[in-house]
Order: structure tokens, then C-alpha cells, then sequence
């Protein structure tokens, strides 16, 4: 029988809690009852959860049970670029360890690249039970084929119950293409991971509407259970020496390693030295910056503070700064430690991309600003004045 | 209010106000303060199918009149009435070969211009020759099947960025108005030069030059009518053109008064909204009356002159005269609402208040209007 | 050259607020939009169109309502439209969404390139586009800033990294996701206003594209959504006033912790 949700008149006061509850827009009231409207209605069973009355019934048909009790494990894919394991790895290892000992079973590395052995020590240092290795030169840097190819090989002989990877650019393309080629389910950007023990399943929270709301997923018939998780979410594994893995190498038959496109060349062009995602200080700059001139003025306080430069829509729209430093909607979404938004009014497409940094300073003229709606500290002055002021009591501070 | 457009002109409307919105209204303060012409919009809206609305079909219009032109002109000018302008002056400048140019100068000229890819000027203003059009100094002499021009047109609106030209010229003094035609002047044409662009007051993203002519030569078949046409051809080019002037002053207007209504409501002064005060809110209602009963004029006079009403040129005045009246207390209130800082060119509306200012003086001052108006009373009573 | 886009309707973010009493979306007034990173794979798709000649057919899955962003999508200068929509949807996960958008572009036919907007700013998952060149199997490049050479072949790309971008050939037919740096898309002309006007979308079921019951909809949905809710609102802080040397002074003695590291 197909999934269905179904409204018990009877019982149904028209309270329109329901219609307030779903997220979707899906329930309207028709003479006092509410009525859903299937064309939006994805299930999710947030109003069956909000009717006090009882009156909504949502039968999810889960098919017959499958047989999963040959998953086990925890893996995490550990992105490596030009032979550096990238720190999203390291975070990853850190919570896979915790679900790992919830479930009982191993933490396990995966690792695709070429010349990789130099790496075993420094994944079993950060936790791994067990290293995955597949050495080839095909796989020096990452191509969708063969990555593909290679995960949904050691997956299906493998059978991990988990499998956690970066929400980077990579770790989205790759695992989107295993979870549809292995029938898994796989949950996009997830800022929280949990067992639920009883069920031993992955609960798997994400942000979405731009962070409006938080859902939390769950694979109840399918395995693996595959997460790309959000950057510096998670806390980095603690470094112990003393661990040694136990590794196993995999090779695989050429036509396993082609690839239908060819990587010609990797370019790298950030203006300044530090990646937006990976930072842990972003100073970013709006429209009140006033023009490129202006913004020499922020990355001084970035450099000050060994930070990234972000800006706003309108700063890029206006040519000031690269889109690749665009935060927001349309750019990236980032959660730094420290977030110092300057010149920036904070419309609600930027707020999207930083509202979950830890500690949000904002420097605007204007003292109805929405960003101060949000910000850990509000200042309300002239960033010609306050920012160079920052810098110079950022640089006594730090000795630069 | 509804107008009840249709529904291919309500389709315009909202295209018109998506790039006001978001390509014009972004870029309106940069353009007022370089005094730049806004070329990238020009190509916007000729990509739009804009430029075509008033233009028949069969010439690559999309065949509507002169409602579609105000309706375009007024959302534009929303934005920018300096960048409007570009396009409202083309209109100017189609609206002589609209309606009598033959057969031929339609099929020659009209098809780039409903497609944007060349804009279009009117030539009467000289020197010595404002609101007393009558006496103008340039001339055309007929040689063979050609017709030179001299002397020097002033403050032309789209002067040096149009490419197709309507020029009024006399081709026989004696006859005083009656001894003036129009010529169709192509921008290139040797001995065609334009005068540096002028500094004005307001809508600065217009450009605003002499056109000069030295011995121009023109085919014969670029004359528009006949000879001695040429203040008629003005003249109903006015009446058919003040209703698009009197939709950029609504447009003006509304701009401002959008402003006004988002600040009284933001700002808060004595602990409240300001637009929680009485003397506020009177404003404000004195404000969207105003700006409605002119609209509602100008789309009357407008479909008015698309009804293919014989004489227009009473209500067009009066469309003009109004709605630039209004454009300019509206505007001048505007500012006030937003006190100090309505002064300040940070924030946007005085351009609103400087931009109003000329719909009031060119295509016929407001006093030219009211004799308009008076003139037309007066005939009409004695033909009673 | 085929070319298919393929897009989504969300509500507009710009109208998205959070009811203050109740912290729960407001969902009144809110307008469908095409989602926004779509507006550049249709715009990119018209422009490999325009360059080569050909058609291009938008296709999205949803509510029958999902047809104004179709309309939209043709006035912009798409030439064929389709919306698959069946009740049998409802629930559909990225899995699922790929899988029914999969089988509709096999029953198109046969296609050069697809074009999809990196993410939807809904889900934002980006599981999707990747979905789709799995399930058909062709060769995909995700995040695509540019397209340097294209011919009826083959594809010279710049893919967006976190550190700048990699150059990428691919064969044709692939799969491309799109950012926003790769075009300004134009804003629709009235007379392809008024030919989406009057054009009709095709409209298919289920049944239409011959998928499979089972992989539709909730049930073809290998995850499921437990628990929705709303975090606590970020609340404003604290406001630093002084002047300029005292206010910076505190701020940075605030932020000494986070600065030192």
C-alpha cells in the first residue's frame, strides 16, 4: 500500500495549528476543516505532530523489512587534494567515532588517491579501526567516474551501515552518484548526527529554507545510510599517537579507474590565503564598503586576524569582489567561529549564508540595519572609522 | 486603481517595472551622478520588445498606441526619469513618422526603432526659439533632389546617442510657420555635429546636446509630409506626445512617493513610527491622490488620442500640465517627509524633486500648456 | 543541438518570515519562484541554443501549479516545456526526484547536454543534478563557472573548487550544474512573454514515463523525514556604543579568545 495522510473530519476543530506547522504551505482550511493539498505535501508529518486532536493520520508504508543485518560499520570518505587530507576528514573521523561506539562497530577510513601509504599513520592517529586504501594513479585527484566507480565497488563488498563525507563540492558530486547507483539513502548537508540506538539508525539533522527550519532524516529500510556533513560543524578527532589501523588495499581492473572526462588543469585563485570554508574568521564586506578602494580596508582586518574575506551580493553584483567570495544564498554558506559583517544591511539572503557562525560581530551605519537583528555585537558607525581602529587594536593584540 | 489594461499591456507593465526594479533602480544614483547615458539599460529594453510597443506590427511593433507608451514611460520612470528618458525620447522622436511618415520611411525607419537597435530624437528648440517655436533660424534649401540644412538645434534630448532624427526646419522664411517642414536626419550624415553634452539640474542620465548643422545634405525623400507641414507635424506630435511626459511626471511622482511612504513608516522618531503623526499621514493621502488623479488623466487623454480623436490638444495640455504639477509637489513633499536627510544626495529622493522639475518646462512650459488649454476653451465656445 | 534544463519552483526566500510568536514559517503570501541557481541553467542552455542552433525543453517535477515556472521558462527562451507531475510523487526524496526526472528525459529522448542549477534553494541538497547522471548514466560536471568550448561532441568546462576552479573536458551527452557566475540571465522579451502565454506544457504521469511504482514518491524514497522544527531564532546581542577607540578597544577584548586561537 502507498504512503498516505489522511484528515479525520470528526475530530478535525479547524484550529489551523496544522496549517501553521507545515512547511510546506500544503494545508489550507475549507468550511472550518483543513484540507491538504497533494501537490505539495511531501509527508514530511509535521502537522500530524502539531494537530492536538488526533486528527491527522499519515501512514508511511516502509514495504516489506528488509534484511540489514549484514551493514555494519562506520566509514568515512577522507577527501584528499593533491595529497592532503582535508580537515573536513579529520571532523568527520571525530563524530564517526562517536557513532561507531554507539553502535558498537569500527570506524573505518576511506581513502581513494595515488601515493597514499604516507597517510595511514596519520588516519590512525585521528581513530580509524580500519583504512581503505585504493592506490592508482587514475585517482590522483578527483574524478566523478572513477571515484564512483571505486566507492560503489568497496561498498557493496564491504556493506557499511554509515557512510559520512564532506558537504564539499566534491563530497556532493561523488556521493549524490554511489547513493543512487547502490539504492542508499543519503541526507545533504547535515549539521547534526545521532543514533538512535534501539533502531540503530542514523539520525541525521539539517538545515533547510536556509537554515528557517531544522529537519531531521532518517534511511528506516536502506544501507547504507549515507551523510555529507557540514564543515566545521564537527570537532576535529583528537590525535593519538599510540593507534595503529588495520589497512586494507583494494585494486581494481582499469575499466573500474576510467574516466569519460579529463581534469586538464587545477586552478587555484583565491585572493587571499585563506579558504571561505575552511576559516574560522570571515571579515565580509557590503555595500557600505562603497567600492573596491573599500575593500582594502577589510582584508587588512583579515589579515590582521588571519581571516578570509567574504562579501555580500551587492558588493559582487558591483564588481568589487570575485563571486568566489560570495556569501549568501546565491554564494556560499559558511559558519566561521567569528563572522564580522561590515557595510553589510543583512538582507535575508545573506543571513542565510551566515546566520549559523558562532559569534556574529556587525559595524553599519544605519541602526535599523536587520543584521543587527542578529549579531553578537551591533555597532552602529562608520566602517571608514571603526575598521581601521579594529585593525590596528587586532594587530597590538597579536603582535603583527 | 484598475485601468483596465489589457492583457498584453499588463504584461508590459510588469516587464517595464521588473527592469525598473531590478536594472534600473539599482543603477540610478551612478548614472545621475556620472551624467553617463545608461547604454546597458538601452539594450535591456531593446532586448525586452519595449521600444516596439506603440509601433504597428507590420513595421516590428507589437501594434499598441499611446496607453503602451505611458504605461512603459511611468513604470520606467519609477526608477529613473533621466534613464526613462532615453526611451521616452525616442518616442518623441518616432511619433513624426508614426504618423506621417509615407510608406516607405515607415518600412525604412520604424523596424530598428520597435527593436531598440537605434534610438530616435526630436529637433525643434533653438536658441532663440523655446516656447515661441514659430521662430526658428534653421533652414532648409531645396538643390535638385537633395535639401541642406543649417543652423543649430539646442538642448535635444538623446542628441549624439540617437541615431534617426526629426528636424523642423524652415524651408521658407516669408511664410513665418506656415514656411517650416520636417526632415528625417540620420546621425552620420556630413555636416550633422553635436555640441557638448549639457549640465543639467535633473535627470542627469539623459543626454542633452546641440545638434548642428552645416551645410547637412539630405535626400529630398527623407522629408516628412510635405513642405510647410513642419509646425503642424509639431504640433500633433505634441498632442500625441504630452500624454508620455505627463506619464513620466506620474511616474516620477510615484517613485517618491514610494520612498516617502517606506521611510514615514521605518523611521521612528519620539519613540514612534513617524508615520504614526497626523501631520505625516495627511501628507502622505494628499500625496496618493494626487499622483492617482493625474494617472488617471493621463490614461483617459491617452486612450483618448489612441481612439483616433480628431483634436487632442486640449486634454493633452491639460494630462501635461497636471501631472507635471503634481510631480513636482509631490516630489518637494517627499523630501520633506524625509527631513535632513531627503537633502542629502545619499539618500534617493531628492533626484526625484530635481528630475520633476523638467516635465514642467520642456515639450510646451507649463504656462505654454494653460494657453494651450485657454486657446482651446475659447474656440470651442465660440463654435458653440 | 538538444539541450534540457531542468528546473524547480520554490517559494521566494525574499518573502520567507518567521512568525515571532509561533517561530514557524509564514507561509501566506509567499510567490513561487523558479529557484534561483535554475534562472542560470536556463539561461546557459538558451545560449548553447543560441550558438548551435537546436531546441531547448524545460522539464520540472511538482504541483500542477509548478506550470508558471514552465510558462516563465519558455518566455526566457526555452522552446518546449513539460512538467511531470502524479500524486504519486508526494514524499519524493532526491533519490526518488532523480530516479522520475530520469525517466521523463528517457522518454524525451535523445539529448546533447542537461543543464541544472547546482542546488535548489529549498532542499539545498545539489543531490539531484548528480542523481540524474547517474540514473542515465552519462558523465556529469557539477558546479560549472564556465564553459570555455562546447561542440557537438564534447565540452571544455571550469568547474568551481573551494580554491578556484578545475578545468574539465567531458563528452557529450553529459550533465551539467550550474553557479551563478556563469552568466547574467536576460530578463524575458514580450513577445516570448506572449508565445509562453499561449503555449501548452506537456503533462506527464507517472504512467506517462513508464517508471516504476515502487521507486516513486515516499515509497521509492530510501529516507524519510522524522521530525521537522524550527531552531530557536538567533537573537540580536548586544549593541557597543562609545567612540571609535573605545568601542574597538571592547570589541576586540570581547573577541580576544576567538582572535588568538
Amino acid at each position: 500500500m502507498p504512503a498516505s495522510i489522511i484528515i479525520f473530519l470528526e475530530k478535525c476543530t479547524g484550529c489551523t495549528l496544522c496549517v501553521k506547522a507545515c512547511p510546506f504551505g500544503a494545508i489550507h482550511m475549507a468550511n472550518k476543516k483543513a484540507v491538504i493539498d497533494m501537490g505539495k505535501c511531501t509527508l514530511c508529518g509535521a502537522c500530524v505532530e502539531a494537530c492536538k486532536f488526533k486528527a491527522i493520520e499519515l501512514k508511511k508504508d516502509a514495504g516489506a523489512k528488509r534484511d540489514l543485518s549484514g551493514y555494519k560499520d562506520v566509514w568515512v570518505f577522507c577527501e584528499q587534494k593533491k595529497g592532503v587530507i582535508q580537515s573536513i576528514s579529520f571532523e568527520l573521523l571525530g563524530e564517526g567515532k562517536k557513532l561507531a561506539g554507539k553502535l558498537g562497530v569500527k570506524l573505518c577510513a576511506v581513502i581513494l588517491g595515488s601515493g597514499m601509504d604516507s597517510k595511514i599513520a596519520e588516519l590512525s592517529e585521528r581513530g580509524a579501526d580500519i583504512i581503505y586504501i585504493v592506490d592508482h594513479p587514475a585517482l590522483k585527484s578527483y574524478q566523478d567516474d572513477p571515484y564512483t566507480e571505486v566507492l560503489v565497488k568497496l561498498a557493496e563488498e564491504y556493506k557499511p551501515e554509515i557512510i559520512l563525507c564532506g558537504a564539499t563540492t566534491i563530497g556532493r558530486s561523488l556521493v549524490s552518484r554511489v547513493a543512487v547507483k547502490i539504492g542508499a539513502g543519503l541526507t545533504a548537508d547535515c549539521t547534526g548526527l545521532d543514533i538512535d540506538e534501539k533502531e540503530r539508525l542514523l539520525l541525521q539533522t539539517r538545515p533547510a529554507f536556509g537554515g528557517n527550519i531544522m529537519a531531521t532524516i532518517i534511511t528506516p529500510n536502506h544501507r547504507p545510510q549515507m551523510a555529507t556533513v557540514r564543515h566545521k560543524v564537527m570537532k576535529e578527532a583528537e590525535i593519538d599517537k599510540s593507534r595503529k589501523a588495520e589497512v586494507i588495499r583494494k585494486n581494481y581492473p582499469e575499466d573500474v579507474m576510467k574516466s569519460r572526462t579529463r581534469l586538464l588543469d587545477v586552478i587555484e585563485e583565491i585572493e587571499e590565503t585563506v579558504n571561505l570554508a575552511e576559516a574560522d574568521i570571515i571579515v565580509s564586506g557590503g555595500r557600505g564598503v562603497g567600492g573596491p578602494e573599500g575593500f582594502a580596508m577589510i582584508k587588512e582586518l583579515a589579515r590582521a586576524l588571519n581571516a578570509a574575506v567574504g562579501a555580500s551580493r551587492a558588493a559582487v553584483d558591483s564588481d568589487w569582489m570575485p563571486y568566489s567570495h560570495q556569501v549568501g544564498q546565491t554564494g556560499k554558506t559558511v559558519c566561521p567561529k567569528l563572522y564580522i559583517a561590515c557595510g553589510i544591511s543583512g538582507q535575508i539572503q545573506h543571513l542565510i549564508g551566515m546566520q549559523s557562525s558562532d559569534v556574529i560581530v556587525a559595524i553599519n551605519k544605519d541602526p535599523d540595519a536587520p543584521i543587527f537583528k542578529i549579531a553578537t555585537y551591533g555597532i552602529v558607525g562608520d566602517i571608514f572609522e571603526l575598521v581601521p581602529a579594529l585593525t590596528k587594536e587586532f594587530q597590538r593584540l597579536l603582535n603583527k | 486603481m484598475d485601468y483596465f489594461l489589457t492583457e498584453q499591456q499588463t504584461m508590459m507593465r510588469d516587464l517595464a517595472k521588473k527592469i525598473a526594479d531590478e536594472k534600473i533602480k539599482p543603477v540610478a544614483a551612478h548614472y545621475d551622478e556620472t551624467e553617463e547615458f545608461a547604454w546597458p539599460i538601452m539594450k535591456i529594453l531593446a532586448d525586452s520588445d519595449l521600444f516596439g510597443v506603440y509601433i504597428p506590427e507590420q513595421y516590428g511593433g507589437l501594434g499598441g498606441g499611446i496607453v503602451d507608451m505611458c504605461v512603459v514611460t511611468e513604470e520606467l520612470s519609477r526608477a529613473c526619469g533621466g534613464i526613462a528618458l532615453g526611451y521616452a525620447g525616442t518616442g518623441l522622436g518616432t511619433i513624426p513618422i508614426l504618423l506621417y511618415g509615407s510608406e516607405e520611411q515607415k518600412k525604412r525607419f520604424l523596424p530598428d526603432i520597435a527593436k531598440g537597435k537605434r534610438l530616435a530624437a526630436f529637433c525643434i528648440t533653438e536658441a532663440g526659439a523655446g516656447s515661441d517655436a514659430g521662430s526658428i533660424k534653421t533652414t532648409a534649401r531645396k538643390e535638385g533632389d537633395h535639401y541642406i540644412l543649417n543652423g543649430t538645434k539646442q538642448w535635444i534630448t538623446n542628441a549624439g546617442e540617437a541615431e534617426v532624427y526629426t528636424v523642423i526646419a524652415s524651408t521658407d522664411k516669408t511664410k513665418g510657420t506656415r514656411g517650416a517642414s520636417a526632415f528625417i536626419v540620420e546621425k552620420g550624415t556630413k555636416g550633422m555635429d553635436f555640441g557638448k553634452k549639457e549640465k543639467k539640474m535633473g535627470i542627469r542620465a539623459s543626454a542633452t546636446r546641440e545638434v548642428i548643422f552645416t551645410d547637412c545634405r539630405i535626400p529630398a525623400a527623407n522629408l516628412l509630409s510635405k513642405e510647410g507641414m513642419g509646425f503642424i507635424i509639431a504640433m500633433k506630435t505634441f498632442d500625441n506626445s504630452r500624454p508620455g511626459v505627463a506619464s513620466q511626471a506620474v511616474g516620477i511622482a510615484q517613485g517618491a512617493l514610494d520612498h516617502a511612504v517606506e521611510y514615514a513608516r521605518t523611521r521612528v522618531q519620539f519613540g514612534q513610527s513617524i508615520s504614526n503623526f497626523q501631520g505625516i499621514q495627511h501628507m502622505l493621502a494628499d500625496m496618493g491622490t494626487q499622483v492617482e488623479a493625474a494617472r488617471a488623466l493621463v490614461y483617459a487623454t491617452a486612450r483618448m488620442v489612441d481612439s483616433g480623436a480628431k483634436s487632442v490638444a486640449k486634454e493633452s495640455a491639460m494630462a501635461k500640465l497636471f501631472a507635471s504639477d503634481v510631480a513636482m509637489k509631490v516630489t518637494t513633499d517627499a523630501v520633506q517627509i524625509f527631513g535632513g536627510y531627503g537633502y542629502m544626495r545619499e539618500y534617493p529622493v531628492e533626484k526625484y524633486m530635481r528630475d520633476a522639475k523638467i516635465t514642467q518646462i520642456y515639450e510646451g512650459t507649463s504656462q505654454i500648456q494653460r494657453n494651450v488649454i485657454a486657446a482651446n476653451m475659447i474656440k470651442e465656445s465660440l463654435k458653440k | 543541438m538538444h539541450i534540457i534544463v531542468c528546473i524547480k519552483q520554490v517559494p521566494n526566500t525574499t518573502d520567507v518570515r518567521i512568525d515571532p510568536v509561533t517561530n514557524t514559517l509564514i507561509r501566506e503570501g509567499v510567490e513561487s519562484v523558479i529557484n534561483p541557481f535554475d534562472a542560470y541553467a536556463i539561461e546557459e542552455a538558451v545560449r548553447i541554443k543560441e550558438r548551435f542552433s537546436g531546441k531547448v525543453t524545460v522539464l520540472t517535477m511538482g504541483p500542477p501549479q509548478a506550470e508558471t515556472a514552465l510558462r516563465e521558462a519558455l518566455s526566457l527562451g526555452c522552446d518546449e516545456a513539460i512538467l511531470v507531475s502524479d500524486r504519486k510523487f508526494a514524499g519524493s526524496d532526491t533519490w526518488a526526484t532523480s530516479y522520475t526526472l530520469s525517466a521523463a528525459i528517457k522518454k524525451i529522448g535523445a539529448f546533447d547536454v542537461i543543464v541544472c542549477g547546482k542546488q535548489a534553494s529549498d532542499g539545498d541538497t545539489a543531490q539531484v543534478g548528480p542523481g540524474i547522471s547517474a540514473h542515465l548514466d552519462i558523465p556529469q560536471v557539477t558546479y560549472v563557472k564556465k564553459i570555455v568550448e562546447i561542440s557537438a561532441t564534447a565540452a571544455k568546462v571550469e568547474r568551481m573548487t573551494e580554491e578556484g576552479y578545475d578545468i574539465v573536458e567531458t563528452p557529450l551527452p553529459c550533465l551539467f550544474t550550474v553557479v551563478k557566475e556563469i552568466n547574467t540571465p536576460r530578463l524575458p522579451s514580450l513577445k516570448g512573454m506572449m508565445r509562453a502565454k499561449s503555449a501548452k506544457p506537456l503533462k506527464w504521469t507517472a504512467e506517462d514515463i513508464g517508471a516504476e511504482p515502487g521507486s516513486l514518491g515516499l515509497d521509492g524514497s530510501p529516507t524519510r523525514v522524522v521530525k521537522i522544527f524550527t531552531p530557536a531564532p538567533r537573537k540580536g546581542g548586544e549593541m557597543l556604543e562609545g567612540d571609535t577607540t573605545d568601542v574597538s578597544k571592547e570589541l576586540v577584548e570581547l573577541l580576544k579568545d576567538i582572535a588568538i586561537h
